[in-house]
């Protein structure tokens, strides 16, 4: 199955041998000892406290606006802490958080089905394939509770039942009704209920918000973290902030696939600059394609539109048992004609097997000449998601009650409308469950930085469950880090330091020549145009599949890229203006430098897991295989330096509190 | 499709802007209307021109972002964001006149990007629910009524991009404004700071600049959201019930 040795045998042979350098192994992740579910409230006790009177010396910087940025510094001002907010966008509420659609999962067992925090913990460590870190999981389980208290508090507007208390459902991959929703923008309604908590404080005085603003360096000085190099991107100006500590929480970098359900400005550049600074980026490689999104209809495209996947409730998945009906229309393809794949393949759970499964098998019967809609290239990509037997059963009105701005906006996009025709849906990239290393704490290897949501690595595993990011990303921002970040607080005020610290005058300095060299290269290709080639490298290579021979073919395309990204780059306008072009080149440099990394963990991880499907590690019949003697670890890799290469650095996942096993939903 | 793009271009805050013409080919229907100025910005950026300047992000219509004045209507002809409004609304051969957002409160940044954080220090001034984090009781003590939390789920879909705003003759933001109050006014955790929100959110309102409301209602037949007039209606209510109540 796989001919890589186990790193004990001090024989390793990767196939990412050449690629990076083998480093020390991380050996402590800082759990407290002792039971799992003790580990939290021992923690927080353990947490030192930090006196109020003192709080207000303290000054936090956090970077990036939505749950996790949002409910952080809401809080952390509340408390009592200075906190600076900083977010590219024109305001805290545009923040990406505000797109999710589907729900967030809580162990509430409001409908007494079962459900408790221990079946969270355990079906989000399963949903992650067991690479996620056990610890963390159970403590964002047992604090999902009171999310939905907090959000309820604030006015959050959840979906209830006629006698008026909340209403629940059930979302992909588990078989108990624990999302909490609000049709379908909860994202949207969750992010506002943090924001306004936010503006509570902005108007309070202990916050005070960077619109516009990107964070384009970090500052580590005398060994802690100690601030930022923002760019105004209204006046181009480069502004230094200092503060005792800096909170990244910045969400994910789907966006290095260009075609993604991230908004147009998602990026990377503000942990992939932490990681070069000596922060570890974890798992790069682990991708949430997303299962439920609207096919792509030409080369024209630049984003792609995610519709909720509690679709899969109501909806069932198929597509015509024979290549020569793909043509027809869908309503005269009788019963019989028709392949129920998922419901065939996956009897227990139908059409709601986990996101990385329902992809694959929509890819799968693509691949095969099966799949429907206009022809992209050479083939059609999309499956129907068919809702006529959930109408006749239900009626209109009530599917129209569940998934009616679903509908409108699937007919908006596509000009065809779904109450009749069946939809189409095909995967696309959505989420990424690596990002920068963090203990226990949530502190990240440089001390001093903290990195919350999607922007750190821990909780997901290799596969996010449905409904679980914004789960994490509130529970982080609300609950774990200002319990975690006053221990390190405690130890403040640290020494001040002025601009002219050489840590600053370096960070400065690396930030406006990088801005000169974007302005000044002069080529003869725009910013788009590297960005979409490095996504077409990525999807075909790093995608929802990944091979070995493809991965290598990736690393030498991405070096290229880079090469004539830094020779041919082609950016108008000056630097003391907003200049979009600029922003994006700052961001597509950094996208470049990731995709090699993330092609390099993929290449290392010779087994297939959650989102991560390596074509050399599967079952006879085609199901991902995991490789536990292994690669049951954490890949936290190290910036090898401009010319070096990078340093792998593994954490073992140790399960204690759970069985690892073989994932099946047959 | 092949068209004639007239766009506001303007340096910068200070500087003086100009419409300028732009002929375009090679646009299919099926491309939003955001993805046709990627193609027109690309064009641009081979020419040697500046790019134009516009506000997006998810474009899929709930960032609240993207905000143009397309043939004189905010977010142009369809009732939806200008990220989720397609070619296919046009015609070949059509003129299209591209506009920023008009309104004293929200000044012009760079060609079509505006400047709209008076919404948010609207908010600041009282919209929310004052709770702070870790204090909340069970979600299930205070049951709400599945008709109050429907009023306020449908008016809590305000995405603060501003059309009201843009499409008001006076410039007002009470369609915001009055969406807000609304949500929070329909649910008790709402209740205990309802008079003093009301009155302080409508201070703020008019010191950034925004204008009076006299029921025109262009706002609500140009919110891609759909927020009823009757949200002013609460708004106004509100407001004589807090100064009733000696505010």
């Amino acid at each position: 199955m796989t001919d890589t040795l186990s790193p004990e045998s001090g024989l390793e042979r990767s196939d990412a041998a050449g690629y990076f350098t083998p480093g020390e192994p991380i050996r402590d992740a800082k759990a407290p000892a002792g039971p799992i579910s003790e580990k939290w409230t021992k923690r927080r006790f353990e947490a030192r406290l930090v006196n109020p009177a003192n709080r207000r010396k303290l000054s936090v910087i956090i970077v990036g606006t939505g749950l996790a940025g949002g409910a952080a510094a809401a809080t952390l001002g509340e408390a009592g802490y200075q906190v600076k907010s900083f977010c590219y966008q024109d305001s805290p509420r545009r923040a990406h958080s505000i797109a999710a659609q589907g729900g967030i999962n809580a162990a509430k067992n409001y409908k007494a089905d079962g459900d408790s925090v221990e079946r969270l913990f355990y079906d989000t460590v399963k949903g992650g394939d067991y690479r996620s870190r056990e610890a963390n999981v159970y403590r964002l389980a047992e604090e999902s509770v009171n999310i939905i208290d907090q959000c309820v508090a604030q006015g959050v507007p959840f979906a209830r039942e006629y006698g008026g208390l909340l209403d629940n459902r059930s979302f992909g991959g588990v078989q108990v009704s624990r999302t909490f929703y609000a049709r379908g923008q909860t994202g949207q309604q969750l992010l506002l209920g943090a924001y306004q908590a936010l503006e509570r404080q902005v108007a309070a005085g202990t916050v005070t918000t960077y619109t516009k603003h990107e964070m384009l360096e970090l500052i580590v000085a005398d060994g802690r973290t100690r601030g930022i190099i923002a760019r105004n991107l209204v006046t181009g100006e480069i502004e230094t902030h200092l503060a005792d500590v800096v909170v990244l929480a910045s969400g994910g970098y789907g966006n290095v696939f260009f075609l993604s359900t991230n908004a147009m400005g998602s990026n990377v550049t503000a942990t992939w600059r932490a990681h070069r600074k000596g922060a570890y980026m974890a798992n790069p490689c682990y991708t949430q394609i997303h299962p439920t999104c609207i096919p792509v209809s030409g080369e024209h495209q630049s984003k792609l539109t995610l519709m909720s996947e509690s679709l899969r409730n109501d909806g069932r998945i198929w597509v015509p048992k024979r290549a020569e009906d793909c043509t027809k229309d869908p309503r005269e393809i009788p019963e019989e004609d028709r392949d129920y794949y998922l419901e065939r393949i996956y009897p227990s759970f139908g059409n709601l097997v986990p996101r990385d499964i329902a992809s694959r098998q929509a890819k799968n019967v693509c691949d095969e000449g099966r799949g429907v809609g206009p022809m992209v290239g050479d083939f059609r990509r999309g499956v129907y998601l068919d809702f006529s037997d959930a109408i006749e059963r239900m009626g209109r009105a009530a599917v129209e009650e569940k998934y009616g701005n679903l509908f409108d906006m699937y007919a908006r996009i596509t000009g065809e409308d779904p109450y009749e025709v069946p939809m189409r849906i095909y995967p696309a990239v959505h989420y990424v469950m690596g990002g920068l290393w963090v203990d226990y704490d949530l502190e990240s290897n440089l001390k001093g930085l903290f990195v919350t949501g999607e922007a750190n690595f821990s909780d997901h595993g290799a596969n996010r469950l449905g409904a679980s990011a914004l789960m994490q990303g509130l529970a982080d921002g609300y609950f774990v880090l200002p319990n975690t970040i006053r221990d390190y607080l405690a130890d403040g005020p640290f020494e001040k330091i002025d601009e002219s610290h050489p840590a600053v005058v370096e960070a400065r300095r690396s930030v406006e020549e990088r801005i000169e060299k974007f302005l000044s290269i002069n080529g003869t290709r725009s910013v788009d145009s590297f960005h979409r080639e490095l996504g077409h490298i990525m999807w075909e290579y790093c995608g929802m599949e990944r091979s070995e021979e493809g991965l290598r073919k990736a690393i030498d395309m991405i070096r290229e890229l880079k090469r004539e990204f830094w020779s041919n780059l082609r950016v108008l306008g000056t630097a003391d203006s907003l200049n979009q072009s600029l922003e994006k080149a700052g961001r597509v440099a950094d996208f470049i430098e990731l995709g090699e990394l993330m092609c390099i963990d993929a290449l290392n991880r010779r087994e297939s897991c959650g989102g991560h499907f390596r074509a050399e590690s599967q079952t006879e019949d085609g199901e991902a295989l995991r490789d536990d003697a292994n690669f049951a670890y954490v890949a936290a890799w190290e910036w090898g330096g401009e010319d070096g290469q990078p340093v792998l650095h593994k954490e073992d996942l140790v399960y204690e509190a759970i069985e690892m096993k073989q994932r099946s939903y047959k | 499709m092949r068209l004639k793009l007239k766009i506001w271009r303007q340096p910068a805050a200070h500087a003086k802007g100009e419409m300028r013409d732009y002929d375009l080919d090679g646009v299919s229907p099926d491309m939003s209307f955001l993805e046709m100025l990627d193609v027109l910005n690309e064009r641009l950026t081979e020419q040697g021109e500046d790019p134009v300047a516009f506000d997006h992000d998810c474009r899929e219509g709930i960032c609240g972002s993207c905000d143009l004045m397309i043939n004189g209507e905010a977010h142009g002809p369809e009732v939806t964001t200008t990220c989720q409004l397609h070619m296919r609304s046009f015609r070949d051969g059509q003129e299209i006149v591209i506009e920023p957002w008009r309104s004293d409160a929200f000044p012009v940044i760079k060609d079509l990007v505006v400047d709209r954080s008076a919404f948010d220090r609207i908010i600041a001034a009282g919209g929310y629910v004052s709770v702070n984090t870790g204090a909340a009781p069970d979600a299930h003590a205070t049951p709400v009524p599945q008709e109050d939390a429907a009023r306020a789920f449908n008016v809590a879909t305000c995405i603060g991009c501003g059309a009201c705003v843009a499409a008001c003759p006076n410039g007002s933001a009470s369609l915001f404004l009055g969406a807000k109050i609304t949500h929070l006014g329909a649910l008790p955790q709402g209740q205990p700071e309802r008079d003093e929100r009301v009155v302080n959110m409508v201070a703020q309102h008019d010191a950034e600049g925004f204008g009076g409301c006299t029921n025109i209602g262009a706002c609500t037949n140009s919110c891609p959201k759909e927020i009823p007039l009757d949200v002013i209606s609460q708004l106004n209510k509100d407001l004589r019930t807090a100064m009733r109540h000696g505010h």
